[in-house]
This record gives C-alpha cells, structure tokens and sequence, in this order.
C-alpha cells in the first residue's frame, strides 16, 4: 500500500504534464463550443433559409457521427485535402464542433423558451433586432442553458482522452505509457480516473457560480 | 388628400383586416384619431380590440388595409413614386413615435428597475447615461417609485411592475401610447391606484392614447371617446356620456348591461 | 498533391467495412442490454435505505459518468485479466472485455434515466399501493414500472445512440469494429479518405433512422395526463 503511494507520487510530475495538455485541449475546446453553439443554435432559428439549412447539417453531422471517428477523419483525412493539421489542432477543433452541435440545441431551446412577452416589450421599445437578442433575450436564456451546458463541457472533458489515440501526449497517452513501462495498471489508471474526476468537479463548480451569478434578481418562479 | 390647412389625423385606420387563418378578427376598421385624444375601447373579449393596438404596435402585420401616423403609411413606403412594403427602416422610424404598456407588463426580469427604464432610452433614443438616468428617475418619482430603483422586477407587486412598465414606456416620450387591459392581470385593489396614473398622465401632456379595457367607470369618465368593438367592426363610436346613458345599437346596450352589472 | 475520390475503391473496401460493421453492431447490442441491466441494479442500490449502501452506489454512478470511457477500457482491459480468474480466457478477449467497458459506462446514464421515471410516478400510486395491501415486489412490478418505463424510453433510446457512437473507441484495444478495419485499410493503402469518410456515413446514416424512430416512439409513449 505504502508502496503504491510512494509509486504514484513519484510518477505525478509526469502525469502533471500530461494534465497540462488536457486542460487546454478542454479550454480550447470548451471555447470553440461555445462560439459555434450560439452560431448554430441562433442560425437554425434565422428566417433566411440556406442559413437555417446549413445550420442543421453541422448540428445533424456532428451529433449523427462518433467522436473519434470525427477525429480521425480530421487528422488522417485533412492532410490528404492538402491541410495540414497538428494531433493538437484537430483535437481542440473536433472537441469544439462536436459539443458546439449539441450546444446549438440547448441555445436554440434556451432562445425559444424566453417568454413572447419579451419580444413584444423590445419591440415596442423600437430596439433593433440585433439589440433585442443581445440586452433582452439572451442574458435570460443564458439561466437556463447553463446546466445542460455543463453536462456537455463534463462529455467534452471525457472526449480529450480520446486525443491519445492520435497519438497526443495528454493524460490519458501519458498514462499509457507509464503503464507499459511499468506494467501497474491499477495504480497508473486509478490516479487519472481520480484526476479526471477533479477536473469534472471544477467544471460543474465554475458552471453552478454561473447559473447563480446570471440569475441574480431572477425568481424562476414567476418570470414574466 | 387632406385638407392642407389642416393637420392629418395622428393615427388613421383605412379598411384595415387581420385574420389568422379563417378567423377574421378585424373586419374592415375605418377611424380617425386626432392627436392629443383619449381614446378608450371597449368590448367583449374576442372582439379585436388588443389586435388593433397590436397591429398599430407593428407586433401582428395586417392583412388587409393601410394604418396611416402622422399621414405616413406604418406598413407601405414610396419608392420611385410606387407603393412597396416598408422596409425596416422605415417601420422603425413611425414606430418610434408609438409605445405600449402591456397586460403582463413584459418588464426585463434580469434587469434591475432603474436599467428597465433606462435601457430603452440609451440604446435606441441615444440618451447619454446621465440624460436616461435623470429622466427615468423623474418618471419612476411620478409613478411613486422612487424607493425601487435597485429592485428586480420579481421583488415588486402586480401593482407596482405595472407602474414600472408605465414609467419605461413614458421615458421613450411617444407621441401615442397605447395601454393595452393594463389593469386585467391585477389584483382588484390595486386597480385603482393604476387607473389614477392613468388619469395623472391624461391631464399632464398632450400625448396621444389608446385604451383597450374593462373598466367603464374611467372609461365614461376619464376618456374623450368611446369605442365599442364586436366581432371585429366598430359598432359605435361615440361620446363618453352618450354611449353610457344613450347607446345607439342594441349590441351596445347588452354589453354594458352585462358589464356594469358585473362591475357594480 | 492532386487527390481524386476512389469510387472503385469504394465499392473494394464496402464489403470489409459492412463485416466489422457487424461487431459494430454486436458490441452495441450486448453493451446495451448490459447497461439496462446494470442501471437498475445502481438504480435499486441507490434507492436503499441504508445510507452504506445508497451513498456509494451515488458516488458509483458520479465517478463513472465523470471520468473518460476510454480510461475506464484500459483499467478493465489490464487489470481483470490479472485480478480475476480467468473463465476459459473469456476476459483475454478483447471484445467481451470491450463490452464490459461500454456496459459499465452507460449503466451509470440508464440508471439516471430509471431514477427520473421512478421520480416521475406520483407518491399517490405508491400510497394506493399500500392500501391495496400489496407486497413491495408487487407494488414495483405491476404499478411503478409500468408507469415508470414507457415513459423514459426515448431517453434511453437516445442512449443506445450514443453508445453507438462510442463502439469505436474499442479500436484502442483492437477489437475488429469498422473503425478498426477502416484504419488498418488506410494504413496498409494509404487510402484513409474513402475509409474514413465511409465510416462516417455508415454511423450517419443509422443514428439519422434511430433518431427519427425514436422521435415517433415519444408520440406514442407520452402517457395521458393524470
């Protein structure tokens, strides 16, 4: 026992680095999802209709196929296409446009649940399209899609260890390689099962502050 | 086509139809409403009273007729001396002119009070912060408000969310406003301190109104015009003493028998 | 470098891809009704009284659904086979420990999903159920989960989709799913484009058809109002 500790604290420096990778492939990604969650998920509501259509293959693409399959199409195909792509690049970008297609729901339901009440109250204070969706309908959307959000920032972590498969030294490919070193499978996996766990808390930490800071003054009780 | 010593008419509804799918809910409405006239209209539920607000608030398109503000067609413009539908510009341009007080006050529930009253003004009038701010506390202070400018709308009463909606709708300073059943969703003693306002806002400027509502009492005593709506048409439009005492339909009379009794 | 699209090389590789395509679907299969399996037995140890048992199985479902699926396949595909007796090498075998991994996993979204349908039947029918007199087995048998399933069954559904989508991370231990084949294919050829794209569309197009059945099994499913 005393043994297994010694081992796995002398192999988390090592870990740590890995760690390191993970943690920006999760912001990347994370960041990335986000911007194509409003773009799509506010694109398949436009009433202009390639827009509306392109919107709903990228949502229907990307939720419709595996992950890893994304990923490898987009690290051993691309540079067929004459693009190429770093295990690093493809990661960041594979993880944002596949949480980004079912961000877009969320966005898009969130957007369609803000009472109608609200478009008419802007509309009869003559703001701007652009205006009514930015000062009036988003920021109360935004309550309501944090939490599912959180769910798909939770998946996007889980799907970096995928990352390894193409070969990028994060947590997971790190791990890995310990393991067949030192063949101590237990205690090399347990660790980052554990660490991936702590990630995955601090994930859901930072998205509860958000859903209790957007929510200040609002009583989702009787919202009018 | 007017007169040219005289002024148009502020608002002006010309055959104007709405229907949504078969239902016909406006049915040819034609009036004139000069400016600085309180109008109120009343009428059965379903008759199309709010549909008319409605479409002058450019919140329902019509399907059928012109709406004329100020002499100039809300729906069609001109371009190259041939009528088209209006563009968005053009819409936003009248519509400044027009505000809307609603039955469920539609306030900005992640919006503190002050911001639901200021909001408007920087952003769409272009009042510096300062300007919009001075403004929406003069407002706030007239509904009687000045101690809530750091609520959020969800720790406020019916009464109360309704005076703040009143105050942002008044700090856009429209030249019409249009009050539809504002008093409908609140509690019954509270109704009263709103139909005053309403009256306070009547004798302090020359601000143009239209009134869909419930309440005869300040509709007979309280408007300078009565409109009564059924089944989409206006059935009588009218003189506040004369539609009370002296109705001239039939449908008039049943309704405010109905009514007044209720109300009694 | 000019690339060109391969049909011919498309209608060759068709036929290997549609073979592992069916360990695809096999994994799949077997994963899934493990995980209806094990989400109900989470779903009853949670629902226990003793707080020894619930409180674990809790942090069981927690940990499980909060960490890589990917992980979890290493941990079993390295360590059973040398913790556990070996049943006539049946954990050696990559598929079936690959079923494993996929089963444990998603037993900790089914039993989610139970929990919200059980949630979801009102304290009175539990209460009518006591008047009746009726035994706690019964009680569950014949008015909890009849009331309690239909009604979650797009949900789960929708989780036998995603499991699907996650069948090829078992190329990590080398089972022979399509991912795996399409891979060796673009390695030994060096056609990855056709293979991969292939790969895509074949999981395209059934998770399109299964998410349009499920769309038409929520209409019928939705209980009428109590």
């Amino acid at each position: 026992m005393l043994e297994s500790l010694e081992f796995i604290v002398r192999i988390l420096p090592v870990l740590f680095q890995g760690l390191l990778i993970t943690i920006q492939l999760t912001l990347g990604g994370i960041f990335l999802a986000i911007v194509m969650s409003f773009a799509a998920g506010l694109g398949k509501l436009s009433k202009f209709f390639p827009l509306r259509w392109l919107c709903i293959a990228y949502i229907e693409v990307f939720r419709g196929t595996s992950a890893l399959v994304q990923l490898f199409w987009f690290y051993y195909v691309l540079p067929f296409l004459g693009m190429d792509i770093t295990a690093f690049q493809a990661g960041v970008i594979v993880l944002g446009l596949n949480a980004g297609s079912y961000g877009a729901e969320v966005v898009r339901g969130a957007i369609q649940s803000v009472p109608k009440g609200q478009y008419e109250a802007a509309i009869a204070l003559n703001f701007t399209p652009l205006q009514r969706l930015w000062r009036i309908i988003i920021p109360q959307a935004v309550v309501s899609m944090i939490p599912p959000m959180g769910t798909i920032f939770i998946e996007l972590l889980k799907n970096t260890a995928l990352a390894a498969l193409v070969t990028l030294g994060e947590l997971t490919f790190v791990a890995r390689q310990i393991r067949d070193d030192t063949l101590r499978t237990t205690e090399v996996f347990g660790t980052i099962l554990i660490i991936y766990f702590a990630v995955a808390l601090c994930i859901t930490a930072v998205m509860r502050t958000g859903e209790w800071w957007f929510s200040r003054g609002l009583d989702r009780g009787g919202i009018r | 086509m007017s007169d040219s010593t005289e002024k148009p008419p502020i608002i002006r509804f010309q055959g104007l139809e709405k229907a949504f799918g078969d239902l016909k809910v406006l049915q040819g409405i034609d009036i004139d409403i000069p400016e600085g006239q309180c109008v109120s209209i009343i009428g059965p539920s379903g008759s199309g009273k709010s549909t008319l607000l409605r479409v002058l608030m450019t919140l329902e398109e019509p399907t059928g007729g012109r709406v004329e503000v100020e002499g100039e067609s809300l729906y069609t413009m001109k371009r190259n001396g041939e009528e088209v539908p209006a563009s968005r510009a053009h819409i936003s341009r009248i519509r400044r002119k027009i505000c809307m007080v609603f039955q469920h006050f539609n306030l900005f529930p992640h919006m503190k009070v002050i911001r639901n009253v200021t909001e408007a003004p920087i952003h769409v009038l272009g009042l510096s912060k300062r300007e919009a701010r001075e403004r929406a506390e003069s407002y706030l202070e007239m509904v009687g408000l000045s101690d809530k400018l750091n609520a959020y709308p969800a720790q406020l009463s019916g009464g109360q969310k309704q005076r703040v909606a009143i105050a942002r709708a008044l700090a856009m300073r429209p030249k019409i406003m249009l009050f539809d059943e504002i008093t409908s969703a609140l509690d019954p003693e509270l109704v009263g301190g709103v139909l005053d306002l309403l009256r306070e806002i009547k004798e302090s400027g020359d601000m143009t109104m239209l009134i869909v509502t419930h309440e005869m009492k300040f509709a007979r005593d309280s408007s300078d015009r009565v409109l009564f709506f059924d089944e989409g048409v206006i059935r009588e439009d009218s003189d506040p003493k004369r539609i009370f005492t002296n109705p001239e339909h039939d449908r008039t009379r049943q309704f405010l028998d109905t009514i007044l009794s209720e109300q009694a | 470098m000019e690339w060109q699209w391969d049909w011919a090389l498309v209608g060759h590789i068709l036929p290997e891809l549609a073979r592992a395509f069916r360990v695809t679907i096999a994994a799949t299969v077997f994963g899934f009704s493990l995980a209806l399996v094990g989400g109900l037995l989470l779903t009853i140890l949670r629902r226990s009284r003793w707080k020894i048992i619930s409180w674990p199985a809790h942090f069981t479902v927690e940990f499980i659904r909060s960490t890589p699926l990917l992980v979890q396949l290493f941990f079993i595909y390295f360590v059973l086979p040398i913790q556990l007796p070996d049943f006539g090498g049946m954990f050696t075998s990559a598929f079936v420990t690959g079923v494993l991994a996929l089963g444990l996993h998603y037993s900790s979204y089914t039993s989610e999903v139970y929990r919200a349908g059980i949630d979801g039947v009102p304290k009175g029918q539990w209460e009518a159920a006591a008047a009746l007199n009726m035994s706690r087995g019964r009680t569950w048998t014949s008015v909890v989960l009849p009331q309690a399933i239909p009604p979650v069954l797009p949900a789960l559904g929708n989780y036998l989709i995603a499991m699907f989508k996650d069948t090829p991370l078992l190329y990590a231990i080398s089972v022979a799913e399509v991912l795996t084949a399409a891979y060796q294919i673009g390695s030994q050829r060096f056609q990855y484009v056709e293979a991969f794209t292939i790969v895509g569309a074949l999981f395209l197009i059934v998770s399109l058809i299964s998410a349009w059945l499920i769309r038409r099994m929520e209409r019928w499913t939705a209980l009428p109002a109590q």
